[in-house]
Parts: structure tokens; C-alpha cells; sequence
């Protein structure tokens, strides 16, 4: 009773540091890790985030504002809109970055408004975007998914969340590599293929996300069933089919 | 044997927290996220809380004494929620109460409820601040501790 409640001598548990995803990936996860761009304008959320990114082996970026987020990417520069000579794979003037985790309500430009420009620029869009918010509205929610939200988080964010969006998005960064041109993962992709339905060459670009994800290929989509994303499973579901 | 007394006190300092309703599990949730490379990850989040927290009220006390409520939703909700990560209970039912009232533009209830917010949250800071005082303490090298 006395003494392990001394908070500041706790270890964090080995396990949190160790994936549990398939066998090819260790290599590729040391070289890459899944670099996050985290948007919140309050101090406290931020600095959390931020802790829960790295302690799952995130890169973080983390900004106050939906404006500073667009001109780290590149989208607020002398063009308003977005040129096909910004590319996320040059990351010319703006990040590279692999996700984009944004509170939904922030002075100056909310969360959905920042998702809106992501989704409508050329370059961006297929950054996948996650909004937090603290309450769990059916039509905010809704909204978000419409406007091509991955996800809707309900705040508090847990470790259990942010682990799992992780181990989500290398693997889709992986099939994004991999359409555009990178062989490193055609081993992988060519065993996912094998999976599900496709009859085309194994590394033609019709390999969409969406079509491997729900012929439970290796990145375990059950693990994507948690309680927090309870009220959006369906529009989830949705999404992905 | 100093040491022990105050390793006594940091755990009953820190269990009336919870036990008198000022914390939930939620800061437990934060405690977790420390560990030897981080040790004060706690105390900088609580820092930074008090910050947030202190240019917050100022604002709604500022929209409070134009308008008797508030019908900035991005200000309620990061009122609201700005608490969670702390684990700050009583705060935290305060805000939520506060945000009712303004939806419902019952300004007597929002004058009220305020008050009763800042009320709240002066205890919480000086209960988090008793606690992080000890704790302080507790860090201390030894032979800080025997001199005194």
C-alpha cells in the first residue's frame, strides 16, 4: 500500500515498446516509423498526444492550430490551392507526414475544416485524417466520415488508441508504398493478394486499401474493434467497403 | 527513516485525492505515461494545465460579464474537456453542468455554475499543489533531507 504508489519511480511496461505485427515488418518499422502530425490547440491534449506518439514509436509533430498544420505541409503556400508539383513523396516545401490526428474543436479553423482542405487537396488527400473530440455526437461524427475522417476518437485519447491507429497506418503506408512504385513491401503485398480476390498482376494499383483490410490480411482488422470507436464501427465498416 | 515518513505521506497525500473525489482514474491514466526517462511527465502536464486553465476562466469571465452565457461551442468544449486528462472529477462535473446551462441560455445557471468552477478548480490546484510538494520532497537526495 505504501510504497509503489510513488508515481515518479514507475517504468513504463517492455511490452508497450514491443509490436505485435507480422514478421516482415520489424525490418521496415526500424527504418520508417509512422510519423504523426498532431493538431490541438490546448496545451494539455498536445503534450499527451505527443507522449502517447512516442511511447508507441510515433514520430510527432505537434502544432495549435489547423493553420500552422496546412503550412507545415506545404498547403499555405503562395498558391491557396494546391499544385501537383507538391507531392507528398518529394515533401518539396511541406512535411512528410503519415497521419494527421486533429481535435475537432480549435479557434480559427476546426478540425473538420482543417480534414475539408486536406481531403480537397490533390497532394494530401490520401494522408489519413483522425479527429478527437471530447463528445460523442452522432452527426459531428457522421460529418467527419462523410468528409473522409478515417476515424473519430472520443477524448479522452488512451495508449490502447493510439497503438492501435499506429499498427493501422504502417500498414497502410506500407499498400500506399507500394502502389506507388516502391518494391520493399511486394512481398508482403504479393501474400495479401494471395488473400483476397485479385486476379490482375500482383503489383498493379488496384491493390486498394479497402479490399485487403477486409480480407483480414495481415494487420489484423479485428484489433481495429475497440470500444472507444464503438458509435462509428458501422460508418467505419462503410468506409472501408 | 525520514525517508519512509515521507514516502508515507506522498502515498496518503496523493490516495485523498482520489478518495475525496478531486481526482479520477483518468490521472492515474496520466501517471502511467511517466517513467525514468520522463519523470516529471506529471508535473509538466499539471503545469501546463494550470495555464490552459487560467487563460480559460479569464475568457469566459470576460464573455460571462458581456453576455450572462457562452454560445462559443469550441470554448465550452475545450472547457469541458481540458480536464480529462488530469482526472479532474469535481472540475470536470462543474464544466459539464456550466456547458448545459449555456446550450440551454440559462444565464443564472451559467453565473452560478461558474463561480462554483472557479471554486473548484482553486481547490484542485492547491490540493495537486500540496501534493507535488511533497512528492518534491520525496525526490530530494538524501542528503538534502537529513540536513533538515
Amino acid at each position: 500500500m505504501g510504497s509503489n504508489s510513488v508515481v515518479s519511480n514507475r517504468r513504463m511496461p517492455e511490452k508497450m515498446n514491443c509490436f505485435d505485427l507480422s514478421p516482415n515488418s520489424n525490418s521496415e518499422s526500424e527504418a520508417e516509423e509512422v510519423h504523426v502530425l498532431a493538431v490541438d490547440d490546448s496545451l494539455v491534449d498536445r503534450k499527451v498526444i505527443e507522449r502517447l506518439l512516442k511511447i508507441s514509436s510515433c514520430k510527432v509533430t505537434a502544432v495549435d492550430s489547423g493553420w500552422r498544420a496546412l503550412k507545415l505541409l506545404g498547403l499555405l503556400d503562395d498558391e491557396e490551392e494546391d499544385k501537383s508539383s507538391f507531392s507528398s513523396s518529394d515533401g518539396f516545401e511541406g512535411l512528410k507526414v503519415d497521419l494527421i490526428i486533429t481535435d475537432y474543436w480549435m479557434p480559427g479553423m476546426t478540425g473538420y475544416e482543417l480534414l475539408k482542405k486536406i481531403k480537397e487537396s490533390s497532394s494530401f488527400r490520401e494522408i489519413p485524417v483522425v479527429i478527437m473530440s471530447s463528445e460523442n455526437v452522432m452527426a459531428r461524427i457522421d460529418r467527419c466520415l462523410e468528409e473522409g475522417a478515417e476515424e473519430f476518437i472520443v477524448k479522452p485519447v488512451k495508449l490502447s488508441d493510439v497503438t492501435r491507429l499506429r499498427d493501422y497506418y504502417m500498414a497502410t503506408r506500407e499498400i500506399r508504398s507500394a502502389e506507388s512504385g516502391i518494391n520493399v513491401n511486394k512481398r508482403k503485398l504479393q501474400e495479401s493478394f494471395d488473400v483476397s480476390t485479385a486476379s490482375s498482376s500482383p503489383s498493379s494499383s488496384s491493390a486498394s486499401p479497402p479490399s485487403l483490410f477486409s480480407s483480414s490480411a495481415p494487420c489484423s482488422p479485428s484489433s481495429l474493434d475497440s470500444p472507444t470507436r464503438r458509435p462509428k464501427m458501422t460508418s467505419f465498416d462503410h468506409i472501408l467497403i | 527513516m525520514e525517508r519512509n515518513q515521507l514516502r508515507r505521506q506522498v502515498a496518503l497525500t496523493r490516495q485523498s485525492l482520489f478518495d475525496q473525489g478531486f481526482l479520477d482514474d483518468q490521472f492515474i491514466q496520466l501517471e502511467d505515461l511517466q517513467d525514468d526517462a520522463n519523470p516529471n511527465f506529471v508535473e509538466e502536464v499539471v503545469t501546463l494545465y494550470y495555464r490552459d486553465s487560467a487563460r480559460l476562466i479569464n475568457n469566459i469571465e470576460k464573455a460571462l460579464s458581456v453576455y450572462n452565457f457562452l454560445s462559443f461551442p469550441s470554448l465550452l468544449d475545450f472547457l469541458v474537456q481540458q480536464h480529462f486528462y488530469i482526472g479532474a472529477k469535481k472540475v470536470k462535473a462543474e464544466c459539464t453542468l456550466f456547458r448545459e446551462y449555456c446550450r440551454a441560455g440559462n444565464g443564472e445557471g451559467c453565473t452560478r455554475t461558474f463561480q462554483q468552477i472557479k471554486k473548484e478548480y482553486a481547490t484542485l490546484k492547491g490540493k495537486l499543489e500540496a501534493y507535488f510538494q511533497v512528492l518534491f520532497h520525496l525526490m530530494l537526495p538524501l542528503s538534502s533531507l537529513i540536513s533538515q
